[in-house]
């Protein structure tokens, strides 16, 4: 049997007077990729920003892990260890070491002994490829780089659940596919749960179990990955699909 | 300008030189002090000590330190409240640089910019852990610059301790110029005596900068 790791029923968020999201309700199993489609200005980040509690909104039910979650500062500082989120400006914190990056969340957050951690956080470095930069600082890396280590600093949490916002968008074209097949890994090898907001259709149609797709704040479309890609259900779907040409 | 009349001065100018030096000193440093307890607590919205301190910030920075020193040293004994000309010095000082300091430190934390902080959260730190790891350490390097125009800035302020009468460097050639009428010659030294401590200072400040800049943020 599926189980369902993330259950959001009828979220509304605005800014100011101006609705963004509207009656958001979805589900998503536990292993599974979700990829969040749709228009520039559509609410893609708002919703995952909503998801690990970086935007307050205004009503709804998120539900994770089969717990009603209780939107306070506390509450959402904690969930954050099992949530965890990549951006597109990656922001690594430039005053520390790659792997003081890494360390800083599992040491000081989570209060996991040190030495453990630090092996850790090299075999996951020895993954990335990057373990020869594990005492360099972020200047001293590639856009690409950088990304693969704030995706490592994500995943040193131990996260159930990774949500991604466009984290190759600023990423010049031959650094992308590095990033683009750590994230592959992690569903294929590691069954990661995963949401994932990309302007990268030919990546978003190999990832995707499911595909939502938003349009004004709205899920147009709730459809399976495959199924999205081939036989989109509603006109709009199909007019994005063809404007973004893959 | 006659040479003798310089020599004959310098050491009555040594002694002046030692009261700005010391004085500068104890005064920047306990001005970082307060300027640094002040930015906390607005850091991080300590209730009503915030509205004080905002108060104080203004009230400090918008009167000039001349007034300021008048208060501690002739309004003050009227409450009975008496202290040193040294002592009303360094207070006034370190109110008047303390509030710059605040603002300083102030300018520093809230330079960093949004991502940063967010991607903190992103890990689950708390408030205080993102200010320890990340708002601090950043947050000093950005003031770095607004700090060391503070200490340049608050070394010059002292000359205006001549109107208490402490022995620093503008009233001792005050008091020079006042008996022996030599103003060119006691107005070049102190020029010079100014520019010993103020040229150095302020190049090594420059290089401190751009050391701090660039181990904080590698640019
Ligand atoms: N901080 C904010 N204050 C006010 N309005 C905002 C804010 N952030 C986003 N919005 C608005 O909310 C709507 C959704 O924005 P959002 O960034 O979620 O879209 P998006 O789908 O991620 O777009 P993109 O593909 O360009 O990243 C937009 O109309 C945007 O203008
Ligand atoms: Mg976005």
């Amino acid at each position: 049997m599926t189980e369902k790791i993330l259950e959001v029923e009828d979220l509304n968020k605005f800014y100011g007077n101006k609705q963004v999201l509207h009656d958001i309700s979805f589900s998503l199993n536990k292993g599974e990729v979700l990829t969040l489609l749709g228009p520039s200005g559509s609410g893609k980040s708002t919703l995952l920003r909503c998801l690990n509690g970086l935007e307050e909104f205004k009503s709804g039910t998120i539900i994770f892990e089969g717990k009603k979650v209780i939107p306070t500062a506390k509450n959402w500082q904690q969930l954050r260890q099992k949530i965890g989120m990549v951006f597109q400006s990656y922001d690594l914190f430039p005053n520390m070491t790659v792997l003081e990056n890494i360390l800083l969340g599992p040491v000081k957050v989570q209060k996991r002994p040190k030495a453990e951690v630090e092996k850790e956080a090299k075999a996951l470095l020895k993954r990335v490829h990057l373990e020869q930069y594990a005492n360099s600082y972020p200047r001293q890396l590639s856009g690409g780089q950088k990304q693969r280590i704030a995706i490592v600093r994500a995943l040193a949490l131990h996260p159930d659940l990774m949500l991604f916002d466009e984290v190759t968008a600023s990423l010049d074209p031959e650094m992308v596919r590095g990033v683009l097949e750590l994230i592959k890994q992690l569903s294929d090898e590691d069954h990661m749960t995963m949401i994932i907001v990309t302007h990268e259709m030919n990546f978003a149609k190999q990832i995707a179990d499911q595909v939502l797709f938003l349009e004004n704040g709205t899920i147009v479309e709730d459809t399976p990955g495959k199924e999205f890609f081939e036989h989109p259900k509603t006109k709009r779907a199909e007019e994005f699909l063809e404007s973004m040409e893959f | 300008m006659s040479w003798a009349i310089i020599q004959q001065s310098l050491p009555q100018f040594v002694k002046g030189f030692q009261v700005t030096v010391w004085m500068s000193f104890v005064g920047i440093i306990g001005a970082m002090v307060v300027g640094l307890c002040c930015s906390l607590i607005q850091y991080f919205h300590v209730p009503v000590i915030d509205k004080i301190v905002s108060a104080y910030v203004e009230l400090a920075r918008n009167t000039p330190l001349l007034i300021q020193l008048f208060f501690l040293y002739y309004a003050f004994p009227v409450i009975g409240l008496k202290m040193s000309a040294i002592t009303c010095g360094l207070i006034g000082l370190i109110f008047l640089g303390g509030a710059y300091m605040a603002e300083a430190f102030t300018g520093g934390f809230d330079g960093i910019s949004k991502n940063q902080i967010e991607s903190g959260e992103a890990i689950g730190m708390s408030k205080w852990q993102l200010a320890r790891y990340v708002v601090f350490p950043q947050g000093f390097a950005l003031s770095v610059p607004a700090i060391a125009a503070n200490i340049i800035f608050l070394i010059k302020e002292t000359s205006i301790f001549s109107v208490i009468a402490i022995p620093e460097l503008t009233n001792t050639a005050l008091d020079l110029i006042g008996l022996y009428y030599h103003s060119n010659e006691y107005l070049f030294v102190l020029v010079i005596a100014y520019a010993i401590i103020l040229i150095p200072l302020s190049l090594l400040l420059t290089w401190l900068e751009r050391r701090v800049r660039y181990g904080t943020f590698g640019d």
